[in-house]
């Protein structure tokens, strides 16, 4: 046996997967609560002491953690045009598995600099411009930045032909230099500014938010938990030249205060007379939805939808589905237990609802037009419908036992024709939530932390 | 000299590609730097690539005959997103019928527009024009 424990330094729970990499299993998982306050420390041994209770005194050989800890890699964009830079700053940040706490287009305004400040981000990524684009405004945005007080590093991946003048307006700051993350109009480039990112939650993010005495214990705090994430599913999809993929698929982590959704595929229009508009988008996409999630969101869920849509779903009335509602958004670590039939029903509706619309909003659409020659499409975003995958993991979504129902809602849906999500997947639940383990584990034995996804995804 | 940047397209839900394709071709060889977004491209998406690649005109072709409907109020809009006193050039088939010229140019003009042009205008005139409006050499 070779054991290797792989950390999650989630923002509530510490979760921990111990793997055997030379049987290639699980030999099990445990979670204590997260203990940023006292010793980060402190939360990984008792989750230690709870996996030692199931399968006795095992030595590790290897420790690696990523960790969302303390508010996770906290950042604020900002670009030009909201569906051009901006978007494009965005969806970088996001797939580098920073939480974007707030996206600024045009020029920053005093009170943007001074929430700025009060947001106090981990970082703050700057763009504006293609590559001989506009000038005025980033330059206008670093000079407004160089007024903020609080300390935080700046990447700088906007316009080349000023990027220059923009590092010499914020000297008093640190900054970076990237590429652009839009160099042309509407082909996006964000993996200089991903790497970048990562290097400096590695150099300095880990320091700053006290996990770094964690590092003498583990080989390192690799990457913020939702790039473990990503990591994970672009290995489940791509495989490695060794071990095949399960090619192009969709994966939500419906959570207590956000839901994440993941697709990997390029998404490019399955059908003919379709016409691609704008920002093209990277094979591996993360969206998150801030607003969308079981517990500390639950009433984003009812104001995306509605409540005749909870009840319809629930089979309680909209009278007590409010209530129910109100209870949980105050009591937000209350799980249905197995005899509470109305909590369970309510659970099951609010999480179908959720993945509906985090689902929906992160697939592409469709825009009909009536050309002389007939009707035509204008697409924008991903076509996911030829998608054969979809993968379900977080809380809600392992503890309820009509997962394949409510993960259904992840699906095309004939009502609203112009979503582009999956038309015929097959549904596949990450039981033992070991996803963001796998990603882990796999920048060390990729070929194992696939097979151990495939074998642990159990199919609905 | 830093090129001077042209965003080019085909507005509204006109798909007639080739004069467009044309035009790309002719200005790119011409020196300039061009965007250019193809076919079916609402009037908000040039305003936006505009502002993005801080271009200095923005070249709308319409070939199916609902040119003046499609091009309405793009100048103002053009205000709105700060790109006061761009370049508009609009030119293919702008109008239903046999009208003049000048007729043409007065009517697109009035829309806010500095030049417009006639079915099969040679490429190299435009050019010409765009080097005297733009001040190239
Ligand atoms: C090919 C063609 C089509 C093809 C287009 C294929 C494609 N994807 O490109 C198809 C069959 C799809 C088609 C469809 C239609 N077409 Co058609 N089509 C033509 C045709 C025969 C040739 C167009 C062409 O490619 N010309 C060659 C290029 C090089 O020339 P150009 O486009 O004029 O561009 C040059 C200049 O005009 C100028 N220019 C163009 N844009 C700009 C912009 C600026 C800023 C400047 C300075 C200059 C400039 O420079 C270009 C290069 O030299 C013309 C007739 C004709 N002979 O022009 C009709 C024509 C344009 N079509 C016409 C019509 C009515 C239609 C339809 C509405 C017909 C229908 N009822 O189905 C549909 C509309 C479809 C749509 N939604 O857009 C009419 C337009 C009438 C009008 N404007 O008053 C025309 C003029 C035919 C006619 N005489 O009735 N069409």
């Amino acid at each position: 046996m070779k054991a290797v424990l792989l950390i999650d330094f989630g923002s509530t729970y510490t979760k921990i997967t111990a793997v055997d990499v030379e049987e290639e299993r699980i030999l099990g998982t445990a979670q204590s609560f997260t203990t940023i306050e006292t010793d980060i420390l402190d939360g990984l041994n008792n989750a230690l002491a709870i996996l030692k209770e199931q399968i006795g005194e095992v030595e590790f050989s290897e420790r690696y953690a990523c960790s969302s800890a303390a508010g996770g890699l906290r950042m604020v964009a900002i670009g030009l045009v909201p569906d051009l830079t901006a978007k494009a700053a965005r969806q970088a940040s996001l797939g580098a598995g920073a939480k974007v706490i707030k996206t600024y287009s045009y020029e920053l305004t005093e009170g943007d600099r001074k929430e700025i400040d009060q947001i106090h981000p981990d970082i703050c990524l700057l763009t504006g411009g293609t590559d001989g684009g506009n000038k005025e405004n980033i330059v206008y945005n670093a000079r407004m930045l160089a007024e903020t007080q609080q300390d935080f590093p700046i990447i700088i991946a906007g316009n080349r032909s000023c990027a220059d003048q923009c590092q010499e307006i914020l000297k008093d700051k640190q900054t970076y230099i990237c590429e652009n993350v839009m160099p042309q109009l509407n082909i996006p480039n964000v993996e200089p500014v991903q790497k970048k990112i990562r290097e400096i939650f590695l150099e300095q993010i880990v320091k700053a938010k006290g996990l770094s005495h964690a590092q003498d214990l583990i080989q390192g705090i690799l990457m913020p938990t939702p790039s473990a994430m990503l990591t994970a599913m672009k290995l489940l999809a791509k495989g490695t030249p060794k071990e095949a993929g399960m090619d192009d698929l969709v994966c939500v982590d419906l959570g207590g205060a956000t839901t994440d959704v993941y697709s990997m595929s390029f998404g490019l229009p399955s059908t003919g007379m379709v016409v691609l508009r704008g920002l093209r988008e990277e094979y591996a996409k993360r969206t998150v939805e801030g607003d969308i999630g079981m517990r500390y969101s639950i009433h984003g869920i009812v104001e995306a939808t509605d409540m005749m849509r909870v009840s319809e779903l629930s089979g309680l009335s909209e009278e007590r589905c409010r209530e129910l509602i109100d209870y949980l958004g105050v009591h937000t670590d209350v799980v249905p237990g197995a005899d509470d039939g109305e909590l369970e029903a309510l659970d099951y509706a609010l999480a179908s609802l959720a993945i509906e619309v985090a689902v929906t909003r992160h697939a592409g659409r469709l825009e009909q037009f009536y050309s002389p020659m007939g009707i035509s499409y204008l697409q924008t975003g991903k076509d996911l419908t030829g998608v054969k995958t979809v993968v379900v993991t977080g809380g809600a979504i392992i503890h309820t036992k009509r997962t394949a129902q409510i993960a259904a809602h992840a699906l095309f849906d004939p009502v609203d024709a112009f979503s582009l999500k999956p038309k015929n997947a097959d549904i596949y639940v990450d039981r033992r939530y070991i996803l963001a383990a796998m990603g882990l584990l796999s920048t060390q034995y990729p070929e194992t932390a696939l097979r151990i996804m495939k074998k642990e995804l159990v199919k609905e | 000299m830093e090129k001077k940047k042209l965003v080019i397209g085909v507005i509204g839900a006109d798909v007639h590609a080739v004069g467009n394709t044309i035009l790309n071709r002719a200005f790119l060889d011409a020196g300039f730097d061009v965007t250019n977004l193809g076919v079916l491209v609402p009037q908000d998406e040039f305003i936006k690539a505009a502002v993005e690649v801080g271009a200095d005109a923005i070249c709308v072709s319409s070939l199916y005959g609902q040119g003046e409907i499609d091009c309405t109020g793009m100048r103002e809009k053009c205000d709105e997103a700060g790109l006061k006193g761009i370049l508009l050039y609009a030119g293919g088939n702008l109008v239903v019928g046999k009208v003049p010229v000048e007729e043409i140019e007065r009517r697109y003009k009035a829309m806010g527009f500095d030049r417009a042009f006639g079915p099969g205008t040679d490429p190299q005139v435009t050019i010409a024009c765009l080097k005297e409006d733009l001040g190239v050499e």
